[in-house]
């Protein structure tokens, strides 16, 4: 009689760690439900064209204008900054820590990269306004430092640990026979970096540099507290802006539940659920390639 | 042959300037977090609440709705995270649902947090009717930290040698007997590593809290899981952008204590990975 009982428990026990597994396709699905559930119902005070186009953003004046044009460009912008500086930095640097440096010194150089990693964005953004804008301010003589550019810089910071970290164990994957091989012909080590290893760890890189730009795209507090938050499209790095993410955070307090600008700002969110959707699954495919060859 | 030892030189000092950039600022950061945020730290300010606007007393409140997130939210991920992980590991073939479960996890991690905010406001303040409450926002916080605790959590029962399955199963154990007995033991200290640091990163989240939970000051702590809570990192944001004259070292120390909650948190995942791997 325990036999049945014991086979009862574990078939409830199975079921649970099934359901368990597909937890996550469960959410990541209810995500995409609720943002267009809330998301879709812009489209009846504004069309799709005139959402994703339209040039001003001004959610609360009557009749409500809610193109986020603006918002994407500023988003695009800081990004853009972003990611200038901290792809090269990060595959530069992954390629020290992977390659050239003495094992101990590696621990101690991974550590740090753990610890930026954990550093909470708002922090950093906390420290943005207090060091970084007054810094920016006085060198740059800006009217203000609340702009893209410091966006950018506190960004391209916050990505680094991803970049570095991912294309650290695309260069550490290279096949040890092509390195050996090229050592062998009497290559240097630094020939063998830049001739051989990288174009072995490439797709990694890339899904690296991806897997940063999403990082970046998505990020929030930090970029709200630095980049001064004008709802205006950007013509130069070094005036405020204002990004897709920020909008959301600095205005879902006050939008009225069930108000155009309450829907618009879940539409917003839609967007940016879809393009970080678009940038890890392109991630992820490159990841899956550079595995299988 | 010595102009390519040249080259050599000249690119690994590049490589070297490069992690120089990334490495000294973040140095610059701890230190100056700690040296100016230390002044601040006293009896007073870490119990005490909040008064004169939030310019005086201490953080008090702020540190118990952080407490109160980290641990409702492990005790939510935590059980659907591991078994997930056992799921995967343990359980799953290589089919096109597991191709789908994995692209969700990385999908879910990559999701932007302010996202995940909106998303616990209309599921779980709106929809749900738990309204801005520590619920909401442990649920919330939960569903963003599940990809940390899986990844950890399979990484750690794929470490599990095979050889303890085989034995396991030879012996007429079932699967589930074989995941209980012979590989969750062993997986243990990954488990736990993963669930710290997933400590770490809830503690430090402003985005998700925002519209689900984050007050900006109460007079009293919250008595129950419906109640609103102030929260660190939030209160770090507030204090720094939406109230003039608070002295700067009660926002450095407001800081110090996010951070030092966190690396501790990150200190303490790495001891406990590195002691499980002298075991091994």
């Amino acid at each position: 009689m325990r036999l049945p009982a014991r086979r009862i428990r574990e078939f409830l026990i199975e079921k649970l760690i099934f359901l368990s597994g597909i937890a996550s396709v469960i959410f990541v699905a209810l995500i995409f439900v609720f943002l267009l559930r809330e998301g879709v119902s812009v489209l009846k005070v504004t069309s799709l064209g005139s959402f994703l186009g339209g040039r001003f953003w001004y959610p609360i004046s009557s009749p409500a204008k809610l193109g986020i044009l603006p918002l994407i460009l500023g988003s695009l912008l800081v990004t853009a900054g972003a990611v200038v500086i901290a792809v090269p930095l990060g595959i530069l640097a992954a390629f020290y820590i992977a390659e050239v440096a003495p094992k101990r010194l590696r621990t101690i150089l991974k550590s740090c990269v753990e610890v930026l990693s954990a550093i909470p964005s708002v922090v950093l953004g906390f420290l943005g306004i207090t060091v970084l804008v007054p810094f920016l301010k006085n060198v740059l003589h800006l009217p203000t430092g609340l702009t893209a550019f410091s966006g950018s810089l506190m960004l391209a910071f916050m990505a680094l640990p991803t970049i570095i970290t991912i294309s650290e164990d695309a260069i550490n994957a290279v096949p040890r026979e092509y390195k050996d091989g090229a050592l062998a012909l009497g290559a240097t080590h630094w020939q063998t970096l830049y001739r051989v290893v990288i174009h072995g760890a490439l797709p990694g890189i890339i899904a690296a540099a991806m897997l940063g730009i999403g990082r970046v795209f998505g990020e929030t507090m930090a970029v709200m507290m630095v980049t001064g938050n004008a709802a205006v499209i950007p013509h130069s790095l070094f005036e405020p802006v204002r990004t897709l993410t920020a909008t959301i955070a600095a205005e879902m307090g006050e939008a009225a539940k069930g108000s155009p600008h309450y829907f618009a700002l879940f539409a917003v969110g839609l967007v940016l659920f879809i393009i970080s959707f678009a940038i890890n699954l392109t991630a992820d495919l490159l990841l899956n390639r550079g595995r299988k060859r | 042959m010595s102009r390519e030892k040249r080259r050599e030189k000249i690119g690994f000092g590049v490589l070297l300037l490069a992690t120089l950039l990334v490495v000294i600022p973040v140095a610059a950061i701890v230190i100056l977090i700690v040296s100016k945020g230390w002044g601040a730290l006293s009896w007073e300010f870490l119990f005490s609440m909040p008064r004169d606007g939030m310019r005086a007393g201490g953080i008090f409140p702020a540190i118990v709705g952080t407490i109160y997130l980290v641990f409702i939210s492990l005790a939510v991920a935590l059980p659907i995270g591991v078994m997930a992980a056992i799921y995967l590991s343990e359980y799953a073939r290589d089919n096109a649902l597991t191709r789908i479960i994995n692209l969700a996890i990385i999908n879910l991690a990559g999701v932007s947090s302010v996202v995940f905010g909106l998303f616990g406001l209309s599921l779980f303040v709106v929809f749900l009717k738990f309204g801005v409450s520590i619920i909401s926002g442990a649920l919330t916080l939960g569903i963003m930290t599940l990809p940390v605790i899986i990844t950890t959590t399979r990484e750690a029962l794929r470490a599990v040698p095979a050889s303890y399955r085989e034995v396991s199963f030879s012996l007429g154990a079932s699967r589930w007997q074989t995941v209980r007995h012979a590989v969750l033991p062993r997986a243990l200290s990954g488990i736990l590593t993963g669930a710290i640091l997933s400590v770490g990163r809830v503690a430090g989240e402003t985005a998700p809290i925002l519209f689900t939970v984050a007050a900006f000051y109460l007079p009293n702590l919250p008595k129950g899981l419906s109640d609103q809570a102030m929260a660190l990192p939030y209160h770090l944001y507030i204090i720094t952008t939406q109230i003039p004259g608070i002295p700067e070292r009660y926002r450095y120390g407001t800081a110090l204590v996010l951070i030092g909650f966190v690396l501790i948190m990150n200190i303490a995942a790495t001891v406990v990975r590195s002691k499980a791997g002298k075991k091994k």
